[in-house]
């Protein structure tokens, strides 16, 4: 670089630095600054609320939440709920994604806008989607109720309902990535002599293990705080098929602000968690692979519903 | 081909099945299902937005009273939420037993779309299957600093009221009639009280789909200076909220809040609990039920069983009725609470 400058004197061995750049230090400190004061009001502040009002009558009273069969009625609904989401959302988003990255065939970008359709619809919207097929105004509806299955206002409706909200994110997630990897690997696994199964869970898989279970963390935790869709097939039956998220409406509702906290604290926790897991699965993935290709791509951001 | 496959990499093999162990996990998580062990009958109760404290005592006593006379263990369910939306969950398929909703209206919606309950179920309970009533009285903030003490004082300038939706809400189409019964008996005609009512709701910064939450609008979050509310609402405020920081006012004209309960047929008769329904409802009508209904501060039917002090708290004030006024549900729905009505019409004027 040459500079309209006199001859510098000369250096004296030391090292040569930069000149010191007045934005330099200004913009990063403000940008820092406004970055703070931002989280602090939208995520700090009520992240220490959620605490506070759960211990604002002592550690024996916040225990006490736990101890209402109401409260673990509705934990372990939203566990068997997860439970049976994340799985069947796993098969599907491999299924889907595996179509999609290896395979060529018509309507295959029609197939990846039907899989973001959840993404794109009200939560509500999902819910009454399923009033409307399984409600008992509906012929279906009304068949199932007549031979006695109850799939609205029962457990199955919730999960269904809790399906359709996560089933974006194991596919969302694994796509790109499977994409990136072209299917270089797989022709070589195939030329000596793997066949299409075998070639999945030895050369597809096991390069796309990272993303797959950052899809699953994802889906994991909406699954876990999903309210809107939930909300619209719950029936609200305290004890029966209330969720955690409904749950905690419901004590709201009924004055009883520490519970509601106390259960808000355990869904902020369960946030928390799926923070930790997050980074530790990308930590992970980028020593895995240094390739900055097969990195996880994060297209998809994790919004856990807000608490009450 | 001389290849061999004997352990390509035994590092993936490891990693791929701690997935698997991930999923084995959850899967297991499925097993133990969350049913609790179905040996007693359980009765289904669907409800409306202020009863959660009075069934929560009430069906305690009648789950006591049935063993003590039966020997039957039972259990009771409650779900409870804005009334036109219970209404709408049944009519949708929510298998209740019986129905306790805010007003007669959505029962007789049950009636007509589900056949799920006779069209004249509201003749075989006594006072119209009306076991307990409630007034439409004002909460307001400590001292009344706005000075309101009647309908009228609603519309002064910076005054910002909270009610519920009247399309979701049954409290709220009370809150709503009030105000017309009284604009009605104020200024004499049906467009002076269209006047009045159409000022009143675009004086409302939040609409809420069910008293509780118009509740907790108006308590917990700090909005508005007057809340419609049910007296048993209000009287439920103060007590869970302090006395200190709200105070009740009565109108000189409220309507008389009728809200009916009903078992639902059609689902009883499917479950086997008809007899157990029904006795259940009765016993909102006995010395029992009175007594609880009076001490949740809702007025009872039967004043003579609740206990005197509890009576004390409900003032006597000119109460106009549905029937009398407006010529009862059918028709004040069909009028004012239908797609297009008279409250879809002022909503989206300008005042």
């Amino acid at each position: 670089m040459t500079r309209l400058s006199p001859p510098a004197p000369p250096m004296h061995n030391r090292p040569a630095t930069p000149p010191p750049r007045p934005a330099g230090r200004v913009i990063p400190a403000m940008l820092i600054t406004i970055s703070l004061a931002y989280l602090t009001l939208f995520l700090f502040l009520p992240l220490i609320t959620v605490f506070t009002e759960a211990l604002r009558k002592g550690f024996a009273t916040y225990a006490a939440a736990y101890s209402d069969p109401a409260a673990l009625a509705a934990i372990r609904l939203t566990l068997l709920v997860a439970a049976i989401a994340v799985p069947l959302n796993l098969v599907f988003g491999l299924c889907a994604a595996w179509a999609i990255a290896k395979f060529e065939f018509r309507g295959k970008r029609l197939l990846i806008t039907l899989i973001d359709i959840p993404l794109a619809v009200s939560p509500v919207i999902s819910g009454m989607i399923y009033v409307l097929l399984y409600g008992g105004n509906s012929l279906l509806g009304a068949r199932l109720l007549d031979a006695d299955i109850q799939i609205i206002f029962a457990v199955p409706g919730i999960v269904l309902a809790t399906i359709f909200v996560t089933l974006p994110f194991v596919a969302r997630e694994t796509i790109p990535l499977m994409e990136a990897q072209g299917i270089e690997e797989e022709q070589a696994a195939m030329t000596l002599g793997a066949g299409p199964f075998q070639t999945f869970f030895r050369v597809t898989l096991p390069n796309v293990k990272w993303a797959v279970l950052y899809g699953v963390i994802l889906c994991n935790a909406r699954a876990m705080g999903e309210f809107g869709a939930v909300s619209v097939v719950s029936g609200h039956i305290r004890g029966k098929t209330n969720t955690l998220p409904l749950h905690v409406e419901i004590l709201y509702n009924e004055y009883n602000f520490v519970a509601a906290f106390a259960m808000a604290s355990l869904l902020t926790l369960l946030a928390l968690m799926t923070l930790l897991l997050k980074s530790i699965v990308e930590h992970r993935s980028r020593h895995a692979a240094p390739d900055p290709v097969t990195r996880i791509p994060t297209l998809v951001t994790a919004t856990p519903e807000p608490q009450t | 081909m001389p290849i061999t496959h004997d352990k390509p990499c035994p590092h993936r093999g490891r990693q791929l099945s701690w997935l698997a162990g991930i999923l084995i996990v959850a899967l297991a998580g499925c097993t133990p299902n969350g049913r609790d062990g179905n040996s007693h009958t359980t009765l289904l109760n669907v409800s409306y937005d202020p009863t959660r404290e009075l069934y929560r005592e009430f069906n305690e006593a009648f789950i006591q009273y049935w063993q003590q006379t039966t020997g039957q263990q039972i259990a009771i369910d409650m779900s409870h939420g804005g009334a036109g939306k219970q209404a709408r969950a049944i009519i949708d398929g929510l298998e209740a037993d019986v129905a306790t909703l805010a007003l007669a209206f959505d029962i007789d919606a049950i009636a007509q779309k589900t056949q799920k309950l006779p069209a004249d179920w509201q003749q075989r309970l006594p006072h119209n299957s009306t076991p307990y009533t409630s007034i439409i009285v004002f909460l307001v903030r400590k001292g009344n600093p706005k000075g309101i003490n009647d309908w009228d004082d609603l519309l002064k300038p910076e005054i910002q009221i909270i009610t519920p939706n009247p399309k979701t809400s049954g409290g709220a189409r009370w809150n709503y009639l009030a105000a017309w019964a009284f604009a009605l008996r104020q200024h004499g005609s049906e467009e002076a009280a269209r006047k009045f009512v159409t000022e009143l709701f675009h004086k409302v910064p939040v609409l809420d789909s069910g008293a509780r939450g118009s509740t907790n609008t108006f308590v917990q979050h700090g909005i508005g200076d007057v809340l419609l509310a049910w007296e048993n609402e209000a009287f439920l405020a103060l007590k869970e909220l302090g006395p200190d920081a709200l105070e009740i006012v009565t109108p000189s004209l409220s309507i008389l809040a009728e809200p009916p309960v009903t078992i639902l047929d059609a689902n009883t008769e499917k479950h086997g609990t008809t007899r157990l329904a029904t006795e259940y409802l009765q016993y909102l009508f006995s010395p029992t039920g009175q007594r609880l209904a009076a001490r949740h501060f809702y007025r009872p039917v039967y004043p003579e069983h609740a206990d005197p002090s509890d009576l004390q708290r409900f003032p006597d004030i000119e109460l106009v009725t549905i029937n009398d006024t407006f010529g009862g549900w059918q028709k004040a729905q069909a009028t004012h609470f239908s797609d297009g009505g008279v409250f879809d019409q002022i909503f989206q004027e300008q005042p």
